[in-house]
């Protein structure tokens, strides 16, 4: 929980840049700094973590943050255009003043359970945005923990974020990469495959490490039976849920699952957690 | 319960239990007992056993109508949306209609809600509804802990002892000015036909039409002035089936949410527009309505300007379409503004 | 240090009628017309009756809009492009002044204390909880609708109450309940009030209800996945009225309103009846259906609840047993849970 006075009033940001990540257009990375520089310095959070972004006039949306806490002085939010909120941001020019409530929730946890395992991010389309955060961080923190894979899929290869630094990551030897595209594409030398196929291939150890899965249910659902196969235990995988939510705090009552509330709770669940919650998500 | 009522109680169980023991129907949609005196509740029998738990009285406020469509599609088998329609006959449901119930699954025939060749229809000539809201003022809000009616009175008991209401007296409004007691459409009728017909029927409407503009301006503002916004006027139609509602839009915003003098009143003067020429004055609005707001004058205000402008009432006939689906050059259009009648087209 | 005082009828409505020139004070009281009893702002001078002789019903509205106003105005902004603090969000800045709750049912007042635990951190509540004194009265008389004992109250309970006027063998008396109410009476002071302490509080916290610890201890998924939810889903209509006049549904939106340059951000009551409550951008839903939503109203108040804070989330009012337009009774709801 962020220790502001007031915690339904957001920070006053300034959107310092926009990075059209795919073809189609409808996922912009927006680097945001806060106007207080006091509280720019202060800040910290958790990778996993999400803030509400606030557009004055038009609300909010919570939006997992991509940016690593290890990555000082600005916040990165990739925001896909689909709702009224998402729209409206992705319609603001470099400049302009929007409103950041956060960090929320409780984050992947890198500084426990993570320590001195070998970590497999397994990722889907536009839900990779707090992975890459996490990867940032890792490698921020490279002697803390073991080998790090990373299988990413997404529909094209205009359709994956981040491209130079997946890139680089794969470059430096740092990260075991296998990103994946849907179907065959001109220019595209990597490897085409769904996500759960690929994982089933790659077939991470699960001896001594954690699983972090973020995408689309399907992907999801498909993606467990992989990891069952090579002796994966709920306890070692780790989910992000995403319901709709208004305050962020646990009171207002909207992203219930059961009892437990995804915006203070989670959004980061162990497989086995979520396994004993209605499913609701 | 009267002797009428409970007669027809009888009645309905009878050809429930019939209608579901012969597998004509999959369904029979009717009330059961409510757990307070002057409560019902909508029911659905599944089995000639549950078809006994069946009633008819004076409480069955809510429409029936608005649980058709529904429950007509939970008896289809599953299906993803790419799936092709099934072919061949569906399951059908037995229901009970009034007359203004009837009307309104005349007007879900029309607008392609329900399926006729899905439902076998019970006819049941209405006597009234009694309005609950109407027997707490009499009793100046004392509580009743046990309510029996005969033909023409209702007997209620309470800590206070005993009153004797007549029936009559605290029938609903709607009901009061119905001029439409019997069913229009049925495969059965389970009584002879209603011979009562309102004199009056739009007697409320024209004491709120005699009054200045000013004045109504209050009378609106007031009447609707607790409305909580809970929604239960819309949900209880039959005629509201959007599946977004213009209120919970938000693509655009047309009305805010919250409690603001403007947004209620938007809400309950479009929702009585979207209504127009449709509604049947089933009154299931006022009922659920916890406030106890008047909600059905506005609808009944475009009832009255559509049988005065077209001619027309409701679901009175399936092959008549509805006045505002279809257009006539000869269609009535006038237009005048009482505060400023110069501008009026008319003259 | 006395705790309580016996007062007189006289006494009682003095102080009283001094409150209403000083404070907004609100009170049920009874419509002559529809005999529905609704909590109303006392204007001028109160009827003695109405100060000595409190309405028996149930008002038909709770009193959570004098904590959770609907709508609340929860941040202002300037959307004018030349203002150097457009785009800011900042405190409405309204001055609260001390509302007096008069006369309210010990159900009522509890739901406060219950509603307390989720909000224990929300700024905007406990500035309405600071502001507001709540003067409560035992309940002589109960409804058929009634059942505050089944969920941890009573008709004599005084939870969430910081005074209450208790009717004695020989007449009547105040007892201070919170520092709250003691140190308001010593600003306020009703015949020789002024000294009075708080009723020491019980330590430990009260014992949870049996109906709460039945809950707390069956299994989550056994109750959720119960047969009997399709049944008393069939005829619910899925609108707000039970939500909007139960006294312990707090959930909210919040939204953004703007009149040319100058926005408002709001919170206002939300319910999870309606399937927008859930409803993501994309389109999907995780209660799309009506028995998901009924299930969660039910799940919410005697598991949910229980499992997070202890207490089950009602207070046995009865008013969304008495205004189910489809007569959904709660008190069935609760037995079958607990026959799971």
């Amino acid at each position: 929980m962020f220790d502001q006075k007031n915690p339904y009033l957001p920070y006053s940001v300034i959107i310092d840049d926009i990075v059209v990540e795919t073809e189609d257009k409808s996922l912009k990375t927006f680097k945001l700094v806060i106007e207080d520089e006091g509280i720019r310095q202060n800040w910290n959070h958790t990778p996993g973590q999400f803030a509400m972004l606030s557009v004055p006039g038009k609300g909010e949306a919570a939006i997992g943050i991509a940016s690593s806490p290890t990555e000082k002085g600005y916040l990165l939010f990739t925001v896909s255009r689909i709702g009224s909120l998402t729209t409206a941001l992705h319609q603001l020019p470099k400049g302009a003043r929007i409103g950041v409530r956060g960090p929320l929730g409780n984050g992947f946890p890198v500084n426990s359970e993570f320590k001195g395992k070998n970590i497999v991010v397994i990722a889907g389309g536009y839900a990779f945005t707090t992975l890459r955060a996490t990867i940032v961080y890792l490698l921020a923190h490279r002697q803390d923990y073991g080998k790090i894979t990373l299988i990413y899929g997404a529909r094209t290869p205009g359709m994956l974020l981040y491209r130079n630094e997946l890139k680089d990551w794969e470059q430096s030897g740092l990260v075991e990469c296998h990103i994946t595209v849907d179907r065959e594409a001109p220019g595209w030398n990597g490897i085409v495959g769904f996500v759960p196929a690929v994982t089933e291939r790659v077939a991470p150890a699960p001896e001594n490490s954690v699983a972090v899965v973020c995408g689309p249910p399907i992907m999801i659902k498909f993606t467990m039976p992989a990891l069952e196969k090579t002796g994966w235990k709920d306890e070692q995988i780790y989910l992000s849920l995403e319901n709709r939510m208004k305050c962020g705090l646990g009171v207002c009552g909207h992203c219930n699952v059961g009892p437990v509330y995804v915006c203070k709770d989670g959004p980061v669940f162990t497989r086995a957690r979520v396994k004993g919650l209605p499913v609701e998500f | 319960m009267t002797v009428k009522h409970a007669e027809l109680t009888q009645e309905i169980q009878r050809q429930a239990k019939e209608l579901l023991a012969s597998g004509e129907v999959a369904a029979f949609l009717g009330f059961s007992a409510g757990s307070l005196p002057m409560t019902t509740r909508p029911f659905v029998a599944r089995t000639p056993q549950e078809a006994e738990r069946l009633v008819w009285n004076s409480f069955c406020t809510v429409n029936l109508a608005n649980y058709l469509p529904a429950l007509l599609k939970s008896l289809e088998p599953p299906r993803s949306p790419k799936d092709p329609p099934p072919t061949g006959p569906l399951p059908k449901v037995g229901v009970l209609a009034t007359g203004c119930w009837s009307r309104n699954i005349v007007v879900q025939i029309q607008e392609n809600q329900v399926d006729r060749s899905r439902l076998v229809i019970l006819g049941v000539p209405s006597r009234g509804m009694v309005d609950r809201k109407k027997v707490l003022a009499a009793l100046q809000g004392k509580e009743v802990l046990e309510a029996q009616e005969d033909d023409h009175s209702l007997r209620l008991k309470g800590k206070w002892g005993e009153t004797e209401l007549s029936r009559w007296a605290v029938v609903r409004d709607n009901c009061q000015s119905c001029r439409h007691p019997n069913p229009v459409l049925f495969d059965r009728l389970l009584d002879a036909a209603s011979e009562r017909q309102a004199q009056a029927p739009f007697s409320q409407i024209e004491a709120i039409e005699a009054m200045s503009s000013d004045e109504r301006w209050q009378w609106f503002q007031q009447a609707f002035a607790s409305c909580i916004r809970c929604y239960a006027c819309r949900n209880a139609c039959p005629l509201c089936y959007c599946s977004t509602c213009f209120v919970d839009d938000n693509r655009p915003q047309w009305v805010g949410k919250a409690l603001n003098a403007p947004d209620v009143l938007t809400f309950h003067i479009l929702r009585a527009f979207h209504c127009a020429g449709r509604c049947t004055d089933c009154g299931a609005c006022e009922s659920v309505c916890p406030m106890g707001i008047k909600v059905r004058l506005l609808t009944q205000k475009l009832s009255k300007d559509i049988l005065t402008l077209f001619g027309a009432e409701a679901g009175m006939d399936v092959s008549v379409p509805p006045p505002f689906t279809t257009y006539a050059p000869s269609d009535q259009n006038p237009f005048e503004c009482d505060t400023c009648s110069s501008k009026g087209k008319k003259e | 240090m006395p705790m309580k005082i016996r007062i007189n009828d006289h006494q009682l409505i003095q102080w009283i009628q001094g409150l209403i020139t000083k404070f907004q004070v609100f009170y049920p009281l009874q419509d002559a017309n529809s005999g529905v009893v609704h909590i109303q702002k006392a204007t001028g001078s109160l009827n003695s009756d109405a100060i000595l002789k409190p309405v028996s019903g149930v008002p038909k509205t709770s009193i959570k809009t004098f904590f959770m106003p609907q709508p609340e105005v929860i941040a202002r902004f300037s959307i004018a492009a030349q203002d150097a603090e457009a785009f800011v969000l900042k405190e409405p800045g309204t001055a609260l002044q001390t509302q007096v709750l008069l006369n309210i049912r010990p159900c009522d007042a509890r739901s406060v204390a219950l509603n307390s635990m989720p909000y224990a951190e929300d700024p905007y509540f406990q500035k309405m909880l600071k502001r507001t004194v709540i003067i409560g009265r035992p309940c002589d008389e109960t409804c058929s609708t009634c059942f505050c004992e089944l969920v941890g109250g009573s008709p004599h309970g005084t939870e969430g109450m910081d005074l209450v006027i208790l009717k004695t063998e020989d007449g009547l008396a105040l007892e201070v309940l919170t520092q709250k109410g003691a140190d308001f009476l010593k600003q306020n002071p009703c015949a020789e009030s002024a000294g009075l302490q708080p009723t020491p509080q019980q330590q430990g916290g009260q014992e949870l209800p049996i109906v709460a610890r039945e809950m707390q201890k069956k299994d989550l998924l056994a109750l959720y996945n119960a047969s009997f939810w399709p049944q008393i889903a069939e005829a619910c209509i899925n609108c707000g009225a039970c939500t909007f006049l139960c006294p312990t549904c707090y959930c909210f939106d919040i939204q953004d309103e703007v009149a040319g340059t100058k926005g408002v951000r709001l919170r206002y009551w939300d319910s999870c009846m309606f399937p927008l409550f859930t409803l993501h951008a994309s389109g999907h839903n995780p209660r799309g259906q009506k028995v998901q939503r009924v299930r969660n109203r039910f799940m919410h108040k005697f598991k949910y609840f229980p499992d997070r804070f202890g207490p089950v989330s009602c207070v046995g009012c009865g008013r969304c047993v008495k205004d189910c337009p489809v007569n959904i009774d709660i008190r069935e709801v609760i037995s079958l849970m607990q026959a799971v």
